[in-house]
């Protein structure tokens, strides 16, 4: 049934697409009727997900596609959890998308609904393929509706520029899931994945299986060093759209990365493992340092976004190397650890995104450098936005703690792995976990603190006005998904539960009970989010009560102090740049750095520093340049003339009768 | 685990740490004015402080948003949970299994992050000076902190703290070679995370050397009172957990309340040694350049990860 229900959804959201055209310019109807219609469809998908979590497999052939080759489609509980991530973000996402439509902004309101929902329901179609040829449509599919989404606002040329980047490496990365897929099927011919689960594949051709899954994905997912296409495209977009890229379709890449690794490959060898945690703890140092010192909000929070997805595949390398062992309460360990963050990831990354967009629309303003106190003026946003900071820096009791805290276990866990070296290692590479959550818990102060506190930086903001009803509904959503996904792990975790045993044969287990989140063993590890809001929150009101009770409630407003000094501006605070000065400064040799600074004589100073990515410098434009050169030579092959090309023509012709013959 | 006996023990010993934190700040300045040549203030100062804070009235910034007034409070709030998770008189104490080792290092972290937000919201220069060094000081000291803590968790098999105490207390009187490394880390690491000499100077009066006092110069009244008590429980709280992995030796096990009137006299000699012990480092040092402090910190951070590396190489 599940199955079904999938299917309806999907086609509702098609559905819908069409209905966008048909109504183009009629924002009334895209806005009020279209999206949340789409929304009440994705709690649809989210139910349908939850309950293929906990029930069987089921699977379908649809007969579309080509002749003799139709569309495989199965769901089980791997496929059941990225849906209900799907269904229940993206609910959150179309209700704020039904207030956050503008006349006269990028594409006409009924093309975006188009795109928008055609991009919906070809993630759900990726999660349910089974098998390559079905899974490469529908993956095509998400990464062209993503682009046309990402050049909404296609009249801008830097616009074009970040949809052509995002377009190229999306395609570099599918080229390699497509030779993945080749070697899958281990020469039988029979591309569906029920087929490719019975091959075994000798370990060297496990490993190219592994290299290009991990590419191919890693490209998707954004991964170091294919990540250059999310900082430019994921602000390009607008906002509910640069929410959905970053808080799911970001998933269906983990997504592709768990069902190849963990399902579709018979062939494990332990130093995989190794691999995907040593790019996963680069992608997310890398990520979160270069978020550091961003200036403009949505750029920081796509680098954050590489952050993230960086803890995700350290999780799911250390599951990679456990399982290889056949230490699989510890691989469900990691594996639980890294699906509740990619869970956590949509919840918050969306919400912030969101966020974004509503300051981005009463302020007209994405450069942290002009905002400010914008807590006074749109406090909704800004309360609910503080949820979101605090769940993605990583702090108790919100939800991107428990994932933290369970990736931590995962790598405490690590002694008594065969491998010596593992042993000592991996517990000091936790060492570079901490540093990156740690540093994330930087970068949303610098996010929260630059946009919604202190004085407004200028003279416009006095008028920005707080959200409207549909958008504060759609981060209402997103901020309780927030919390409860913070205070109820156990619950989470028995969701998650089904996928574990789904793919490791084992689940993780609670050992204690529902209030204590208690892996393997309570004596080992305990958190309780409810106790420790509980203990918080009593002393919060007991602390109120008895200084009111033993004092005074008075309060006198005054300007504020400064250590007395009067003349200060709002210019005095923090800028984004200085306040990512102290990151610039101890992690110098990431950044290729360009500072430019007035000489104390000059009557008209002006300082610039500019921070770009080494590996943009390093990798990419050589890259470009070699492409570059390679065309220019054949370039030399068209003269323009008719003659020449008949002369080809021969010249072929003659080989290919000699080749024959 | 939930017993009517252990949630008494847990509130004793929540009260205790709740009142006496302020006794060992006077503590430490009176031991350091002894050891710089001065009259030494008398031992209840702070409390004088604190009553003379709560009586007055808060003078808010015109631009103060809710989020300014109720940190006080969260910030309050946390560091009595973290005063009544680490295991001071007792090891089996019902919230120990509320928060671990790691959930602890949170703990403070959410502190940290409430703090500097309340520090940008005024919009001063030196509020937003201070949350930016705060939160750099946070994420240098944040993983040296979890290394050391990480490296007595390798030690006992376990996060939980009253496990780690219960564990090492437990271990014959031997000296583990990581334990001394990984316990030079935390002495650096928690002067850095108490805003001490030589990263910060609590007495200072030049804003511009600030840290935590510039994060509190818009505070008046009871939000200050209550800030200043938080930060005296942070220092309890670290005292506890240094005196708890360290020296764990005299912590009651088993909830009996002999034990605890037995380990209050232990644990009160231990924390008046500690706190001449930090008077010293903060009379014998010198206040570092803020660039001074990453180096300062990841050494503190190098030598956590030698003492894990230590743990694997030797013990075990």
């Amino acid at each position: 049934m599940p199955l079904q229900t999938v299917l309806a959804v999907i086609v509702l959201w098609l559905a819908i697409a069409l209905l966008g055209i048909a109504f183009a310019r009629n924002l009334r109807i895209v806005a009020k009727i279209l999206f949340p219609l789409g929304a009440a469809g994705a709690l649809v998908l989210a139910a349908a997900g939850f309950a293929a979590t906990l029930g069987g497999t089921a699977s379908l052939v649809l007969p579309l596609g080509l002749p003799d080759l139709p569309f495989h489609l199965r769901i089980d509980a791997l496929s059941g959890f990225f849906l209900l991530l799907l269904g229940s973000v993206s609910a959150g996402v179309s209700v704020f998308a039904s207030g956050y439509l503008r006349p006269g902004e990028g594409n006409a309101p009924g093309l975006q609904c188009l795109y928008y929902h055609v991009f919906l329901a070809s993630m759900a179609l990726v999660l349910v393929a089974n098998d390559a040829y079905a899974f490469m449509v529908f993956w095509e599919t998400m990464a062209l509706s993503s682009y046309f989404l990402v050049v909404s606002d296609h009249a801008k040329a830097e616009i074009r520029s970040a949809g052509f980047l995002y377009i190229l490496i999306a395609h570099v990365g599918a080229v390699a899931i497509l030779l993945c897929f080749g070697v899958l099927q281990g020469g039988t011919g029979d591309y569906s994945f029920d087929a490719m689960r019975k091959v075994a594949l000798t370990p060297f051709w496990g490993t190219i299986a592994f290299a290009l899954a991990l590419a191919g994905f890693g490209a998707k997912a954004g991964i170091v060093p294919l990540h250059v296409w999310l900082p430019e495209a994921h602000p390009a977009a607008p906002s509910p759209a640069s929410a959905l890229m970053s808080a799911v379709m970001l998933k269906t890449a983990v997504y592709g990365f768990l069902r190849v690794m963990f399902d579709l490959m018979g062939t494990q060898i332990w130093w995989w493992g190794v691999i995907v945690l040593a790019v996963g703890l680069a992608t997310a140092l890398y990520g979160v340092i270069f978020s550091a010192v961003q200036s403009d909000m949505k750029r920081l929070l796509a680098w954050s976004s590489i952050e993230n997805i960086g803890f995700i595949f350290a999780g799911a390398g250390l599951a990679i190397t456990f399982r290889a062992y056949e230490m699989r309460s510890l691989a469900a360990l990691a594996l639980t650890a890294m699906l509740y963050h990619s869970l956590n990831h949509g919840f918050f990354k969306s919400l912030l995104f969101l966020a974004t967009g509503s300051v981005l629309h009463a302020t007209r303003e994405r450069s942290l450098g002009k905002l400010g106190g914008l807590i006074h003026r749109m406090p909704w946003v800004a309360w609910l936005a503080l949820v979101g900071t605090l769940a993605i820096a990583g702090v108790p009791p919100l939800n991107g703690f428990v994932s933290e805290w369970l990736l931590l276990q995962a790598f405490l866990f690590t002694p008594g792995l065969p491998q010596n070296y593992l042993n000592m290692f991996i517990p000091v590479a936790t060492a570079v976990v901490v540093l990156a959550a740690a540093l994330a818990g930087y970068v949303m102060v610098k996010f929260y603190g630059v946009v919604f506190l202190g004085r407004p930086r200028e003279e416009k903001l006095v008028d920005a006005h707080d959200a409207g009803p549909w958008e504060k509904a759609g981060l209402l959503w997103l901020a309780a998904g927030c919390v409860i996904l913070g205070l109820l792990p156990v619950s989470v975790i028995d969701v998650i539960d089904q996928v574990n045993r789904q793919l490791l044969g084992q689940g993780l287990g609670n050992s204690s009970n529902w209030l204590f989140l208690a892996p393997i063993k309570p004596e080992r590890s305990s958190y309780s989010p409810l106790l420790f809001l509980a203990v918080v929150a009593l002393v919060v009101l007991a602390t109120w009560y008895l200084v009111r009770h033993f004092y005074h409630g008075r309060v006198r407003r005054g300007p504020a102090w400064d250590c007395g000094f009067p003349f200060q501006t709002a210019r005095m605070q923090d800028s984004a740049e200085g306040f990512g000065q102290p990151v610039r400064q101890v992690f110098e040799p990431f950044f290729r750095m360009r500072r430019e600074l007035p000489s104390p004589e000059d009557r008209a100073p002006r300082y610039r520093v500019t921070v770009e990515d080494h590996l943009w410098h390093w990798l990419y434009l050589p890259i470009g340049r070699v492409t570059e050169f390679a065309s220019t030579l054949v370039n030399k092959l068209q003269q323009g003339r008719i003659s020449v090309y008949l002369l080809y023509s021969f010249l072929t012709l003659i080989v290919l009768l000699f080749l024959v013959r | 685990m939930l017993t009517i006996a252990g949630i008494a023990a847990q509130l004793t010993e929540l009260m205790l740490a709740v009142l006496l934190a302020p006794l060992f700040t006077g503590w430490v300045n009176m031991c350091r004015a002894w050891m710089q040549n001065k009259s030494a203030p008398p031992l209840l100062t702070p409390y004088r402080v604190l009553l003379k804070l709560f009586n007055k009235e808060p003078v808010l910034a015109q631009n103060a948003s809710p989020l300014f007034r109720i940190t006080p409070y969260i910030i309050f709030g946390c560091m009595c949970l973290a005063a009544a998770i680490v295991p001071t008189l007792d090891i089996n104490l019902p919230f120990n299994a509320a928060a671990d080792a790691i959930a602890l290092v949170g703990l403070f972290a959410l502190a940290r992050v409430f703090m500097s937000l309340a520090a940008m919201d005024i919009g001063t220069a030196f509020g937003t000076l201070g949350a930016r060094r705060e939160m750099m000081i946070g994420f240098l000291a944040e993983p040296a902190l979890l290394m050391v803590l990480f490296t007595a968790s390798l030690i006992s098999g376990s996060t939980s703290l009253s496990s780690i105490v219960g564990q090492l207390g437990r271990m014959e009187l031997m000296i583990y070679p990581s334990l001394a490394f990984a316990g030079v880390a935390f002495t650096m690491v928690s002067l850095a995370e108490n805003a001490r000499i030589p990263v910060d100077n609590p007495a200072t009066h030049l804003e511009l050397t600030m840290i935590h006092e510039a994060m509190l110069l818009e505070y008046s009244g009871r939000h200050l009172a209550l800030m200043e008590w938080a930060a005296s429980l942070k220092l309890f709280a670290y005292s506890c957990i240094g005196i708890a992995l360290f020296v764990p030796f005299g912590i009651a096990d088993g909830g009996n309340w002999l034990g605890i009137l037995i380990s209050l006299p232990v644990l009160a000699v231990k924390l008046a040694a500690g706190g001449f012990l930090l008077a010293l480092i903060e009379s014998v040092s010198a206040k570092m350049r803020i660039f001074r402090a990453p180096e300062f910190l990841g050494t503190a951070f190098l030598l956590a990860v030698l003492a894990m590396l230590i743990h694997f190489l030797l013990e075990s």
